[in-house]
């Protein structure tokens, strides 16, 4: 099959292979499990449990405030230790519930039952990952029950399972389909059902080939879903782009994939949807990689949501010996969140755990000159704009021009541009706090 | 010798038809301008710097005789200009009491200690809209001198990781207080003896845990406080200037020392 792409976009090294040997081993927490109750987007989750509680695995323990909200769901059995403001990976704190892990891990009753296929109606199967509390797993966390919940369903043409996994270090999408790609089916055919005129594609980089051949064996023969390979590059699985490659349709500026035809779902997602259709199993462990050149045995792991990273950290046998960790990411190199500390939980938008010698951002400051127009950042840019201007226009704080004229607040902040930027400029910290500080003044 | 002639006479007869031409021009679209606008404009710099956020000295005389611009709003011709112009203006320029940037944080690095290492733009709003603190605090300053670009008169600067102002030299112009992105300064009337150094929200332990001189709620400020000048509000003390009276009774008794004498 033809490998399609996008125009734009950069080829960083991928260091996939640091990640790949060895088996998935699940991970069993010993400390105290954190959940913050914003780990989707939208508003916060309502702690339905007090301090002193006794939960079990997979237990509700904060409900969906609203219709784009999303359960939070204990991952292990114990005492609810208290509710309180905590560090999150991002260096802010929320609302955490702290949960004392009695280290049984002992289920809810109904919870890991296998149902017979085939017997879900849609409102079953809404109402499943409603309860689930499923977002979105590749990184944005919005609540996926949202995103299926369509007025007009005959007009989604495709559904495009992602797992493109374009971001450099990250494995844990690539490991999931070579071991549950009969579960990611499952999952897609569930949201296919959903939508009566939609095929399924799934989209894979063409880096991943054993990825492609698993899910391939379990498509074989299948009707309306399809494995479409895609180039390996950065960013392809950004949503835009891999709309583009698989249906040829361009989103213009504010629309949303739906608007095109078009949802896209993470492979992640996928699989918990199935989890939560025929197991009746919320959302509360995730493939997670620890990665990085300052980690003694990077890997992939399952892991409970709301385990430390520092406890992760030491389960892939902690920081080598011979190196200081300079800079700990939650994410992949290009769009990852520098840590301030490792005692933030993992949540259910958190893929990977990059721990790095050497501070990218730092080298970069020191060679840092002024922009030489040579338009590379242009060229890149996956959808096409123009951040030679845009950082003009940010740093003179020219936010109509940004918005208005550049459509800045369109930026997806892939990084692509400050990674090709030959002078070295902060491009993507720049649109980072236009965004911010745009979107701050409109609030007002 | 005729030639010659012709020629003076000609432009004799040009040169006077020209003259009379511009002499009624002149009077016809005269430019009215305000004897005063010209006076101002006599006074400022005239290096038309922008400092004062208008486009040159002129379009600031113009704003100053409209009343749009403040008397002592040239940043460069600073205190002397500012009375000469307001002789002009007929305004007395010390009717205003005289007022002071503060900045409510004095968490240096004696005091507090650094949660990360922050690297990236060296800006605070850069760093605030990133929702990273490279301080311990997140309700302090960050150190990084977005107040110290932002001020026209040098009269801010970073010591020691957090911004002190220079009460010399400050003017109170404001610029600072919408340039800080944790909104930390705010304009004092410059009599005022005792502030609260602290912005922190956070309950006391919290605030223990991360600054020695951080303001705890404790509010033994208030009952200390005979003018009944100091409320709390979010665990942080405030005092109002209107009421204070400046005797110093709430700074002896605060345990962290959050409130204090200004330098």
């Amino acid at each position: 099959m033809s490998v399609k792409t996008f125009r734009g976009g950069i080829h960083p090294e991928g260091f996939k292979e640091l990640s790949l040997g060895g088996p998935v081993t699940s991970y069993l927490p010993q400390g105290d499990l954190v959940f913050p109750v914003n780990q989707h987007i939208g508003k916060p989750a309502k702690p339905v449990v007090k301090k002193g509680d006794l939960v079990k695995a997979g237990q509700i323990i904060a409900e969906a405030d609203g219709f784009v909200s999303a359960n939070i769901v204990s991952s292990c059995s114990g005492k609810v230790k208290a509710i309180e403001e905590r560090a999150t990976a991002s260096g802010t704190t929320a609302t955490c519930i702290v949960i004392e892990n009695d280290g049984e891990f002992s289920l809810l009753e109904g919870v890991g039952k296998k149902h017979h296929a085939g017997t879900f109606s849609n409102k079953d199967i809404l109402d499943a990952i409603q309860r689930a509390g499923i977002v979105g797993m590749g990184g944005a966390g919005f609540p996926t029950h949202v995103k299926l919940t369509s007025k007009n369903p005959e007009s989604i043409d495709y559904i495009i399972a992602n797992g493109s996994e374009c971001e450099p270090y990250i494995t844990c999408d690539d490991r999931l389909m070579q071991n549950q790609s009969r579960g990611i089916l499952d999952g897609l055919r569930l949201v296919l059902q959903l939508f009566p005129d939609a095929i399924g594609v799934i989209a894979i980089e063409d880096n991943k080939p054993e990825a492609i051949k698993s899910m391939e064996a379990v498509c074989a023969g299948e009707k309306g879903v399809m494995v479409q390979p895609v180039q390996a590059k950065y960013p392809e699985g950004g949503e835009r782009n891999l709309i583009s490659v698989v249906s040829g349709r361009d989103l213009k500026f504010g629309q949303l994939p739906a608007d095109v035809g078009c949802i896209v779902c993470n492979v992640a997602s996928l699989y918990a949807i199935y989890r939560a259709c025929y197991f009746s199993e919320p959302l509360m462990k995730r493939y997670f990689t620890v990665s990085g050149d300052a980690v003694a045995h990077p890997g992939t792991f399952e892991v409970p949501i709301g385990t430390s990273y520092q406890e992760l950290v030491e389960a892939a046998g902690g920081i080598k010996p011979d190196v200081t960790l300079k800079k700990a990411l939650s994410g992949g190199p290009m769009m990852g969140i520098a840590m301030p500390s490792l005692s933030a939980p993992i949540t259910k938008a958190s893929n990977a755990l990059t721990l790095l010698s050497e501070d990218d951002v730092e080298l970069a400051e020191a060679q840092q000159t002024a922009c030489i127009r040579c338009g590379r950042c242009s060229r890149v840019c996956p959808i096409h704009l123009i951040p030679q201007m845009m950082a003009d226009a940010a740093e003179k704080k020219n936010y109509e021009q940004y918005e208005k004229r550049l459509y800045g607040l369109d930026c997806i902040a892939c990084g692509s541009c400050t990674w090709v930027c030959p002078a070295k400029r902060p491009l993507m910290q720049l649109f980072k706090q236009a965004k911010a500080e745009i979107l701050a003044a409109k609030r007002k | 010798m005729y030639p010659v002639l012709v020629a003076t006479v000609a432009v004799a007869v040009i040169g006077f038809v020209m003259g009379m031409l511009l002499i009624t021009v002149g009077k016809k679209f005269k430019v009215e301008v305000d004897e005063k606008q010209l006076a101002v404009r006599e006074y400022l710099p005239g290096n038309n710097c922008g400092g004062c956020g208008y486009a040159g000295c002129d379009a600031m005389a113009e704003a100053i005789v409209k009343g749009e611009a403040p008397v002592n709003g040239c940043p460069v011709g600073g205190a002397p200009v500012a009375e000469k112009i307001s002789q002009v203006m007929g305004v007395s320029a010390d009717a205003q009491e005289k007022q002071v940037a503060f900045v409510k944080c004095f968490g240096s690095c004696e005091h507090t200690a650094q949660k990360s290492n922050y690297v990236g733009i060296h800006d605070c709003a850069a760093a605030a809209a990133s929702g990273l603190s490279p301080w311990k605090c997140d309700y302090g300053c960050m150190g990084l001198g977005t107040c110290e670009k932002a001020c026209p008169f040098g009269a801010i600067h970073v010591i020691d990781g957090v911004a002190v102002v220079d009460r010399e030299l400050c003017k109170a112009c404001g610029k600072c207080v919408s340039a800080c992105p944790r909104h930390l300064i705010e304009i004092l009337p410059d009599k005022a003896t005792y502030a609260v150094r602290c912005s922190s929200k956070n309950k006391g332990p919290a605030v223990r845990k991360s600054c020695d001189i951080g303001c705890i709620g404790c509010s033994l400020c208030t009952r200390q406080c005979e003018a009944g000048a100091i409320t709390i509000k979010d665990n942080l003390a405030h005092i109002d200037y209107e009421k204070c009276v400046g005797c110093g009774k709430c700074a002896a008794k605060c345990p962290s020392k959050a409130i204090a004498a200004r330098q």
